[in-house]
């Protein structure tokens, strides 16, 4: 089979929808994931251990199985008790809990690297933990592990596929739709692979940038 | 009520199907892991390229969107492979990739003193890389390879998507024939579970018992 330039550019307005779906995915992803990493890491330092414990064992559990699974348990299983989810919101969830687990790990370092001396002045100068969290802690916490959270946003980027499986028509679903109407599979999904390898190559050089703005990651 | 004995056994079978596939994808992952790793290290440019080139595509790329091209692309040109070997060549390769930046890593952690003394030895750059740097390297690599093995296990549910009949590709038979979805994903899902567990639990046997005997002699 030969490589057909006609053909690429007939497909490519369908791709560039598809790659719109994707982006979109990863960007409400990544911010549900930075929302719910928070969340799950202030839980898990919880001095209740009725609170940290079990908040532990679900981060545990869902960095322990495989997102496609998650996401078939949201589009296939909440319906039956009533919650109905648009393949959309159901795949940003999933991407949004699942990373949301490992960036929790991300701000649990960030949050251990703030020093025990800034928690006591914090505690001297008689902030309210609210206080202390919000103006003291996480403002120093934060800058740090932006690169490493960048890195798990274009991991996340890097899954999106995923969402075709649960029939959201982002760019995979749209090469694999064109490849089964035309019955030419190289050109969409060799494209699929470009197109992935040119948004990951420019998020790299992004990362870069962020790393020089905010200090190494420690790897 | 429906009884799901014949169910379970059908899940068990994809299980089986899963092990297999982390076991050959790990294995490969590792034999890729060490080559590319140590070809970016090595003193022939033409092999830092090549190795760099593998490892900038295989981690730049999505695994989904290299699975479907090894299935659906590699047939067109000539190459034929059946949904266990895709499946495992596929995950190999990926896995290898993040692997190969591991051992890069963990070679390069070792002191400058170590290389220095074999240089006074007059070992060969291979007997320096086998009797001196790999045995102590290889205790800074075991943690990340433990992570890196239960992304593979994670990874594993996406062959499903290529009509291998693992553990989720399995989950939705069942869910196919009795429409209930509750029981199949729990079920894949604690699954899942319990073998990352038992790879991590693995993993800090295996560390243990590698740093016997080392207690005090690297800081």
């Amino acid at each position: 089979m030969e490589w057909d330039w006609n053909f690429v550019w007939r497909i490519m307005p369908t791709m560039i929808e598809g790659v719109k779906i994707t982006i979109l995915a990863t960007i409400l992803g990544s911010a549900l994931a930075a929302a719910v990493g928070l969340v799950i890491a202030l839980l898990r330092r919880s001095p209740n251990k009725l609170v940290s414990r079990p908040v532990g064992f679900f981060a545990e559990f869902i960095r322990g199985t495989p997102l496609l699974v998650q996401l078939y348990f949201l589009f296939y299983v909440l319906p039956s008790a009533g919650i109905l989810l648009s393949p959309l919101v159901a795949g940003v969830i999933g991407l949004g809990l699942h990373y949301g687990t490992y960036a929790a790990e991300v701000y649990r370092a960030g949050i251990d690297n703030v020093p025990r001396g800034q928690w006591e002045a914090a505690k001297a100068c008689n902030l309210t933990p609210g206080q202390t969290w919000l103006h003291v802690v996480l403002p120093q916490a934060i800058p740090p592990m932006i690169p490493a959270l960048a890195n798990y946003f274009i991991a996340m980027f890097k899954e999106t596929p995923l969402l075709s499986a649960i029939t959201v028509l982002e760019l995979m679903n749209q090469a694999r739709s064109i490849a089964n109407t035309n019955y030419r599979y190289i050109e969409p999904i060799t494209l699929v692979g470009v197109f992935f390898l040119v948004i990951s190559l420019v998020s790299v050089f992004g990362l870069r940038w962020l790393e020089r703005r905010y200090g190494r990651v420690e790897n | 009520m429906t009884d799901w004995s014949g169910y379970l056994s059908l899940i068990l079978q994809g299980a089986l199907v899963t092990i297999q596939l982390t076991l050959l994808g790990s294995a490969l992952a590792l034999v890729m892991a060490f080559a590319a790793g140590l070809g970016r290290l090595s003193r022939f440019a033409p092999a830092r390229w090549l190795a760099t080139a593998y490892i900038e595509f295989f981690r730049g790329t999505s695994i989904f969107v290299q699975l479907f091209w090894v299935y659906f692309v590699l047939p067109l040109l000539g190459v034929t492979l059946s949904p266990l070997q895709a499946g495992v060549l596929a995950l190999g390769l990926n896995v290898g990739a993040y692997g190969a930046e591991v051992v890069r890593g963990a070679v390069q952690s070792i002191g400058r003193e170590q290389f220095e003394a074999c240089v006074a030895l007059n070992l060969s750059r291979f007997q320096a890389m086998r009797h001196v740097i790999l045995p102590q390297a290889l205790i800074v690599m075991l943690p990340t390879f433990g992570n890196n093995a239960i992304e593979l296990l994670k990874a594993t549910a996406i062959v499903s998507l290529i009509s291998l009949s693992d553990m989720t590709f399995q989950a939705q038979v069942v869910r196919a024939q009795t429409g209930n979805t509750f029981f199949p994903f729990a079920t894949i899902l604690v699954l899942y579970f319990a073998m990352a567990m038992t790879i991590s639990t693995a993993i800090r046997w295996l560390e243990r018992r590698m740093t016997r005997g080392l207690d005090g002699v690297r800081s």
